[in-house]
């Protein structure tokens, strides 16, 4: 199991290392860098010298190869370099904005396991009926209904009824919860519907294929009450694969939520990851990259260690 | 062709009766694909003509959903929105589909460090969120839509590969592929005569899947600014005009275009869902 682990382990480095080229390379194939971007807005004329001792400045000049190394370096001694549009680090970027991503995460994590788990069994208990084809309906629709329209129709609801709107600025959960749930509690809704209707689905799935087992008949042979049944032997053998959706969309919400955070204008994660592109901000689109992705690789890691854990014919060598 | 077409209707006849839900869906699509075919004969106005006399319009005999700010016909729009969302889904699944296909075959038939080196390469692919791998290829190639759909079938690709791969190594083990190397056959005979055609069924799967995820992620992107391009009608547009600065003047603009995006995305979810459970059952998307 050790042996296994550390496997694994080892196994993310040339992984994190393709993602590090991949995006360095792509961010630098096409010409118009930062430099440039921050003088296009200004209509008044700039001399090349201007640009080149900027580009000196954010170690543009250097040959790539050289620029590649220094980012990699850096990161290896864990320092991630200062953004080159604000000048501070990277580190402090994302920590100012990681209290808000985190918790509308967790929030949208909670809120999909309470609506998915119960509505998936329902559905697979009552295969073919009326409630298995309202619950998918539903499920669907969730898959299908953008978060950041579902966001738009929960404004839009609040303004019409009751002339009122979200507060703007992001305040502390530690600070004034009212304030922060009365933010946090819609773009939650909106995103945690989505991920449920993911979960609800794999539940419902796992779950009709658990109950053609043999052991679910002996069980109910045997006369064990069906709740029993259904929650021991059914479940708990299907929870598996539920665990892997929700896991892998808890990676995902953290910093994936480019849109519905534009939406709910929720300075996140996903919000610094929009900025960061758009103003060809090299280091930290870089930075937040890399950052992402090792966040769904350890979590794809985890659920893997989780999955021995919860089932314990599951050993890996 | 006369002796197909009956059992070709018959299996349509029986798709529709065991899987109500996944024709309602099929249906859905066909009436978007004739809207979005026949835009120009049913638009009432040109969706890119400007009217300063009517800008902020409420739905009216003559602006059937009203007009935005720059008093375009929000109808007109959304029915040359439909062509843009069609054509980036279905060029950009297709292509994916495709190419994760011819990847995910190379990968299972070549083994060896081939395959290892192949599925590292995917591994990088699919350690990216979707969204956040297609925000950063269209944020360096810029907005546009053949961009778009670049940006949308390079996420495609790696998870076809991966699944196709898988059903691509079962076939390599069957009988009949060691029966077809022992009487000599050339690799590309197996490949085209026995292996494609078996991973078609989560080919199609997977096509009508993506479709769906296509047309969300276009309009996301469009959301952001960093899809299609004004003035090009695209469902993902006409709610950016309409966000919170705009509610109170016209609420119905953050409407219909969200009901757009959502029912044609909800009409190839229905639709990939039955294909699944009809086509192969076992398939987890």
């Amino acid at each position: 199991m050790q042996k296994y682990i550390l496997t694994r382990l080892l196994l993310m480095i040339p992984t994190l290392l393709g993602v590090a080229i991949l995006i360095f390379l792509l961010l630098r194939v096409i010409p118009g860098d930062i430099v440039e971007l921050r003088y296009a807005g200004t209509s008044s004329y700039v001399p090349q010298e201007t640009i080149d001792q900027e580009r000196a400045l954010l170690g543009l000049n250097k040959p790539l190869w050289e620029q590649f190394w220094n980012w990699i370096a850096g990161i290896l001694r864990f320092d991630f370099g200062t953004s080159m549009w604000t000048g501070r680090a990277i580190t402090y970027e994302v920590a100012i904005r990681l209290e808000l991503s985190l918790q509308l995460a967790m929030m949208a994590t909670l809120i999909a396991v309470i609506l998915s788990i119960p509505l998936g069994t329902l559905a697979a208990l009552k295969q073919d009926t009326w409630v298995d084809y309202a619950i998918r309906i539903f499920s669907i629709a969730g898959l299908a209904m953008p978060s950041f329209w579902l966001g738009i129709l929960m404004i839009l609801a609040l303004l019409i009824l009751f002339q009122w709107l979200p507060p703007i600025l992001f305040t502390s959960l530690w600070v004034d919860p009212v304030k922060n749930l009365s933010q946090m509690i819609l773009p939650a809704l909106a995103v945690g519907y989505r991920y449920s209707a993911v979960a609800t689905r794999m539940t419902r799935s796992t779950m009709l294929e658990v109950m053609r087992e043999d052991y679910m008949r002996t069980a109910r042979a045997k006369g064990v009450r069906e709740r029993f049944v259904v929650m021991r032997h059914g479940l708990q053998n299907a929870i598996l694969p539920v665990v892997t959706v929700i896991g892998l969309e808890f990676a995902f919400l953290l910093g994936g939520l480019v849109v519905t955070e534009q939406v709910f204008n929720l300075n996140g994660i996903g919000q610094l990851f929009v900025q960061a592109v758009t103003r060809r901000d090299y280091t930290l689109t870089q930075g937040l990259v890399l950052l992402v992705s090792f966040v769904f690789i350890f979590v794809n890691f985890v659920i893997d260690l989780l999955y021995s854990f919860l089932d314990p014919r599951i050993r890996y060598q | 062709m006369n002796s197909l077409s009956p059992t070709w209707l018959a299996s349509l006849v029986r798709f529709i009766r065991r899987r109500p839900l996944g024709a309602a869906g099929g249906a859905i699509i066909l009436v978007m694909i004739i809207a979005a075919a026949l835009a120009s004969v049913i638009a009432p106005h040109d969706p890119l003509e400007t009217n300063y006399a009517a800008l902020f319009k409420p739905p009216s005999p003559e602006f059937w959903l009203g007009t935005d700010g720059f008093g375009r016909d929000a109808f007109s729009r959304l029915l040359y929105g439909a062509r843009t969302a069609l054509f980036v889904g279905f060029s950009a699944s297709f292509l994916g589909a495709a190419i994760g296909v011819v990847i995910g075959i190379t990968s299972a038939y070549a083994g060896g460090n081939i395959d290892l080196f192949i599925e590292r390469i995917m591994d990088v692919f699919l350690s990216f969120p979707i969204i956040v791998l297609a925000l950063a290829i269209v944020a360096v190639l810029g907005g546009g839509i053949v961009n778009l759909i670049f940006a949308i079938t390079i996420p495609f690709i790696p998870r076809t590969a991966r699944v196709i791969r898988s059903s691509a190594l079962v076939i390599r083990q069957m009988p009949y592929v060691d029966a077809a190397h022992s009487i000599g056959s050339p690799d590309a005979r197996i490949i085209f005569r026995h292996i494609l055609p078996n991973v078609m069924a989560p080919f199609l799967v997977m096509l009508t899947a993506f479709q769906g995820q296509a047309i969300l992620l276009e309009a996301s992107l469009s959301f952001l600014g960093l899809g299609v391009a004004e003035p090009t009608p695209a469902w993902g547009l006409m709610l950016r005009g309409a966000a919170v600065t705009f509610a109170e003047r016209a609420p119905w603009m953050g409407f219909f275009p969200g009901f757009a995006i959502s029912l044609s995305v909800f009409a190839f979810n229905l639709l990939g869902d039955s294909l699944r459970d009809a086509l192969d059952p076992r398939l987890r998307l």
